[in-house]
């Protein structure tokens, strides 16, 4: 299958008392195939906004072209919105409606053939457990809930292309586990996804596909284990006493580096190989005084593939990432 | 165009839900015209001679204040809409996103409407004796709802043009001045000159002097074709047409 959406040399800058601004998107290529999810990976400011608001036919760009389905986003707009369907940052549903009232507003605003709302509502309220809800007023749901809600608004019509802008910014764990499954059932049905997150772990879990933004352009692309083998692998990093203990072991184990007191070891993660990793330091009688895994974190991407560490990089983000 | 009126049906019962649902502000659109007629005819109302008692001079103008205070609801609701993201989602679908516009403003009508009720009732329970016939009753309710409709297209655009609901709240403080400096609360000879100027070329005066006509049932000064009635009529359609025609295009313009 092709690419169902496309971006090619995409500018934009926001004026700023009236001259052009720095540039928000500088020249940003990417490409999502029919049927997959792409997530495009990126601090705040990194562009990804911009981005999504261009392709959802929201904002001009000042230079470059993008396409969804063929059709071009400044020319027509009207098609490009007919197929598809956006999830903003916030969470766009009416407080003082209700669940089903929210859901029947959108399928009218849709379009959809108006003997077909009630069932589709219905559809969706079960289809996201919240049809014990679908009666009760919006400002009495959790935010998990009304993310679920917002979520099914832009599922009323099916779209071939859902735009999914940061969807699980400020959820619980538990919340963010239930819209990815809701993202892979979407996913399953046919629809093409195109995904913003500061999560590397959502964008490996989710995504065929990563395109790491910084500064307006895409840094890096590819599949989630490319992009981390090129940042390195996940390793276990062991605290010795002293330097010399961790000269001492490191022969014994495959592929280790030293550095200082401590001994690093690659690791595709598996218990085997942790397990087997730890009985060889027991057996050479060495008592470590800490361990820990270590896995590639957002900041370890951005510092790899960029040079630098993630602007206006949040403690949450690389907490979750890591 | 089909799915137009479709468009305007379905964001017009949005914004009956939420004016109706929003009790806080029912129960200041309620309240406040309440204690502030109370407060002219009890406090005011003794030492002030209009020719007439009081409160049938009143009424009228305590129902127009209380539009002003409605219509900037209207202001902190689109604000909402602005900032929420629910804009955003309806640009990105293939509707007229402009008919959330439209759907707060029938919602403002409707609400005004209810509170224009409730004040005529409160007046009439203090002594206000209208003489107007059914058909007077009528034309006095559409001329109320005419002025509702242009300060609320006008609230609209506040709504659209501003960036935060502080800035939008503030649109209630100046236009419930409006009817202060009019034949609202006294008559206008009374206001100093510069002020009189003012007073008797704004568009609340005409809309005072036409409801109270037709609430006296004075239809003659209302179908005077120069008269208050045609001068109310045409400020009011003027300025509600301006008005639309301006929150449509900052509303497409706003990126």
């Amino acid at each position: 299958m092709g690419a169902i959406v496309t971006a090619e040399g995409l500018c934009k800058s926001f004026a700023k008392r009236g001259s052009a601004g720095p540039p928000v998107l500088d020249g940003l290529d990417l490409e999502l195939e029919e049927g997959s999810v792409l997530a495009l990976l990126g601090p705040n400011g990194a562009g990804k906004t911009t981005t999504v608001r261009i392709l959802a036919t929201l904002l001009r760009p000042d230079a470059g072209r993008a396409t969804v389905a063929g059709f071009d986003v400044v020319r027509d707009a009207r098609r490009v919105r007919e197929i598809i369907s956006l999830t903003g940052q916030q969470v766009a549903v009416d407080a003082r409606q209700t669940g089903a009232e929210n859901l029947t507003m959108m399928g009218h605003l849709a379009h959809l053939p108006r003997r077909v709302v009630g069932d589709r509502v219905a559809e969706l309220l079960t289809a996201f457990d919240l049809a014990d809800a679908a009666s009760r007023r919006v400002d009495t749901y959790s935010g998990g809930m009304r993310r679920r809600l917002d979520l099914a608004a832009g599922l009323l019509t099916r779209p071939r292309i859902m735009f999914l802008d940061e969807p699980t910014t400020g959820l619980d764990p538990r919340s963010r586990q239930a819209l990815w499954d809701v993202v892979r059932d979407v996913v399953e049905q046919g629809t093409s996804v195109f995904l913003t997150t500061q999560y590397l772990e959502e964008a490996d879990r989710l995504a065929e596909r990563v395109a790491l933004v910084d500064g307006g352009r895409v840094a890096a692309e590819g599949t989630p284990a490319q992009l981390k083998r090129q940042v390195g692998e996940a390793g276990v990093e062991l605290t010795l006493p002293s330097p010399s203990d961790a000269v001492r072991l490191a022969p014994a184990l495959a592929a280790a580096t030293v550095d200082g007191a401590r001994v690093r070891v690659p690791t595709d993660g598996s218990v085997a190989h942790v397990r087997s990793v730890l009985t060889t330091v027991e057996a050479m009688g060495v008592t470590p005084e800490h361990w820990e895994m270590r896995t590639p974190t957002l900041d370890d991407v951005f510092l790899t593939l960029t040079g630098h560490v993630g602007r206006a990089r949040t403690a949450r983000a690389a907490e979750v990432a890591a | 165009m089909t799915y137009l009126l479709r468009d305007v049906s379905t964001m017009t019962v949005r914004g009956l839900r939420l004016v109706s649902r929003d009790v806080d502000a029912m129960i200041t659109a309620v309240l406040l015209p309440v204690v502030i007629l109370l407060m002219f005819v009890l406090v005011f109302g003794g030492a002030l001679d209009v020719g007439t008692d009081y409160i049938n001079y009143v009424t009228p103008g305590v129902i127009l204040l209380a539009a002003g205070f409605g219509a900037a609801n209207t202001a902190l609701a689109v604000e909402h809409d602005m900032s929420s993201g629910m804009v955003e989602r309806l640009r990105s679908m293939p509707v007229t996103a402009w008919t959330v516009l439209s759907g707060h403003v029938v919602a403002s009508l409707a609400k005004n409407l209810a509170t224009t009720a409730i004040v005529f009732g409160v007046s009439i329970l203090m002594g206000f004796r209208p003489e107007a016939s059914a058909l007077e009753w009528l034309a006095a309710v559409g001329m109320i709802l005419l002025f509702v409709g242009w300060i609320t297209w006008l609230a609209a655009l506040v709504g659209v043009l501003v960036r935060s609901p502080d800035a939008a709240g503030g649109f209630s403080f100046i236009v419930m001045f409006l009817p202060y400096v009019s034949s609202a609360f006294v008559p206008v000879d009374t206001l100093p000159g510069w002020m009189r100027g003012f007073a008797e070329h704004q568009p609340v005066t005409p809309v005072i002097e036409t409801v109270r006509g037709l609430l006296a049932g004075d239809v003659a000064t209302a179908a005077d074709p120069g008269g208050a009635a045609a001068l109310a009529v045409a400020w009011c359609l003027g300025l509600g047409v301006t008005f639309a025609v301006a929150a449509g295009l900052a509303f497409r313009a706003r990126r």
